[in-house]
């Protein structure tokens, strides 16, 4: 049994990174979203973009984890595919893991190319265990976020307006932009309930010499994240099945 | 409920509640290995959360039901092993081919890999789309995505297959081809679960029929024996060259013990009496008359009749709930 959903995860994340990557709305907030966002704060002052880049990376894995997931998983249940899955010998949560996994994988490949494209030509040099350590959690967090408010409606758009509250709020408090410290404290505290804060934190720390045991921590946070968000998501589903 | 040996399926008091709402009211019954079993009654009746509870999709309020010995409450990984399941809607992927949706299909289900497309070339030359294999699944008429989807339910060759509504949508000739395909998935050995609204579908395909009327299942037998119970009184039809209206009144005179109707301007129908007697009656009126008869027919009841007399249903109800056909 456990192998049957073992491999159900991975072909239903294959099948999703083959069907659903070139859907619209996985381009238009998946891609042209965040990279419109960095080409607009790298054009208004290229000098101190460099400031920036953690953030607008933590942005990136946000928007297109959450956009994808708004595709793999509502477009499937409008159209009753999912169900497809469900009658297939693989557990439920493990569907749901497999479809958070193909979110991430597309926030993954997102997130290479932009950090890749500031490493060519931008010259930054962050450390890459630093960055897996951070990204990797960041990427299941965001994706199962995207998750547990996609499951929560049926169509694509519907999801993907419930995702711009989190997102944007998230942007504006997490640190993407305006350093939290500089935040009055109330709304530091409000951003430490959020993810993105430790996604933003961690990927400073990692394009920052001497990076140390905060990044372990904003990984354990991130993780703590992704359960939070996995275990709603898949009791959500399995009532829409019941 | 006695279970059998041979019962391949065996549901004993299985209900159902959505909120306040009694979809299915504690039916029992039991499927034997390889037969068809029908599951007949209009929209609503509980026919598709039947399938949903015993396929997986839908837990049961209370009862139990179990497949292959495994109930369906504990073993739900296992069982889906063994059965393929067909839903009403056919929902593949319409962004991959009818190959790549095949071969997915055989990934998920653990088809070892050695297998996997022989498997799925084979399937797609069964259901005679061996020429559109690179086609993706969205181009496809209904009738062929109906017959890829229950392709998709065949790739790790269940026991048992589940339809539900199998021609729900489909023009009369797909229609019929798709019930030849069932048939042959019959003569293979499959035991088959299906739904419908259609009569005629349960009468060809099933060797026996429940009929399922508000949750509740009102009676299960072969559609031979439910036409037999509707089998009252005998009825013959005869058609004539002259007008029926011109010796209508004259005919049932002679006929003091049966009914006369006309069926049409020059077809009518005997209803009751002794078959032999009718026949020789209606001939020597005939012959005195001067009329022609150009037909003889024994109208033997159909299973809409047979429908009709164990509801009280109208089966134009049932066919305004249909889908469009």
């Amino acid at each position: 049994m456990r192998r049957d959903n073992w491999r159900g995860i991975y072909w239903i994340a294959w099948k999703d990174m083959k069907t659903y990557y070139l859907k619209p709305p996985a381009i238009s907030w998946g891609i042209i979203f965040p990279v419109t966002w960095i080409l607009a704060f790298y054009l208004r002052n290229p000098q101190s973009f460099r400031e920036l880049i953690p953030g607008l990376i933590a942005m990136t894995i946000l928007f297109s984890t959450t956009a994808a997931e708004a595709v793999v998983i509502n477009f499937e249940l409008r159209l009753g595919s999912l169900e497809r899955l469900l009658l297939a010998p693989v557990s439920l949560p493990s569907i749901l893991f497999g479809k958070v996994v193909g979110g991430a994988i597309f926030g993954l490949l997102m997130a290479m190319v932009v950090t890749a494209g500031c490493v060519l030509f931008l010259g930054v040099r962050p450390d890459l265990l630093y960055l897996i350590l951070v990204g990797l959690p960041s990427l299941l967090a965001f994706s199962s976020l995207g998750a547990l408010l996609c499951v929560m409606v049926r169509e694509v758009f519907e999801a993907q307006t419930l995702l711009n509250i989190p997102r944007f709020i998230m942007i504006f408090l997490c640190g993407v932009v305006y350093p939290v410290s500089a935040m009055p404290r109330g709304l530091q505290y409000v951003a430490h309930l959020m993810p993105l804060t430790y996604t933003v934190d961690g990927l400073q720390h990692s394009f920052s010499a001497g990076a140390g045991a905060i990044i372990f921590l904003d990984a354990l946070v991130l993780l703590g994240f992704f359960i939070i968000f996995i275990f709603p998501a898949v009791h959500i589903l399995s009532r829409k099945f019941q | 409920m006695a279970e059998s040996k041979d019962s391949i399926i065996e549901v004993v008091d299985l209900t159902k509640y959505y909120e306040n709402l009694l979809a299915v009211d504690h039916i029992s019954f039991e499927v034997k290995k390889g037969e068809v079993f029908g599951f007949l009654g209009p929209n609503g009746a509980g026919k598709t959360t039947t399938i949903r509870m015993l396929t997986g999709l839908s837990r049961p309020t209370s009862g139990r039901a179990s497949i292959l010995g495994f109930d369906i409450n504990q073993h739900r990984v296992e069982i889906k092993h063994h059965i393929g399941v067909v839903p009403e809607i056919s929902n593949l992927y319409d962004e991959l081919s009818a190959l790549d949706n095949l071969l997915f299909m055989a990934r998920l289900y653990g088809v070892p890999r050695d297998q996997r497309s022989e498997r799925a070339e084979e399937l797609l030359k069964i259901f005679g789309l061996e020429d559109r294999k690179d086609s993706l699944f969205g181009t496809f008429s209904r009738g062929m995505k109906r017959a890829l989807t229950i392709a998709a339910g065949l790739i790790h060759k269940p026991e048992i297959l589940f339809l539900d509504e199998p021609t729900v949508g489909l023009d009369v000739v797909a229609a019929r081809s798709l019930r030849n395909l069932i048939s042959n998935l019959h003569q293979q050995g499959i035991t088959i679960f299906l739904t419908t609204h259609y009569l005629e579908e349960a009468d060809l395909l099933c060797d026996r029929v429940a009929i399922l009327v508000k949750g509740q299942i009102i009676k299960i037998d072969s559609p031979q024996a439910l036409k037999a119970l509707a089998q009252e009184e005998s009825v013959i039809e005869f058609s004539f060259r002259k007008e029926a209206s011109a010796f209508l009144d004259n005919l049932a005179a002679k006929l003091r013990e049966a009914r006369v109707v006309a069926v049409n301007h020059n077809t009518v129908r005997i209803y009751g009496g002794v078959a032999a007697s009718i026949y020789t009656q209606v001939c020597k009126f005939a012959e005195e008359s001067h009329l022609e008869i150009l037909a003889v027919n024994t109208i033997r009841p159909s299973l809409e009749d047979a429908f009709i007399k164990i509801t009280g249903l109208s089966p134009t109800v049932m066919a305004m709930e249909k889908g469009a056909k």
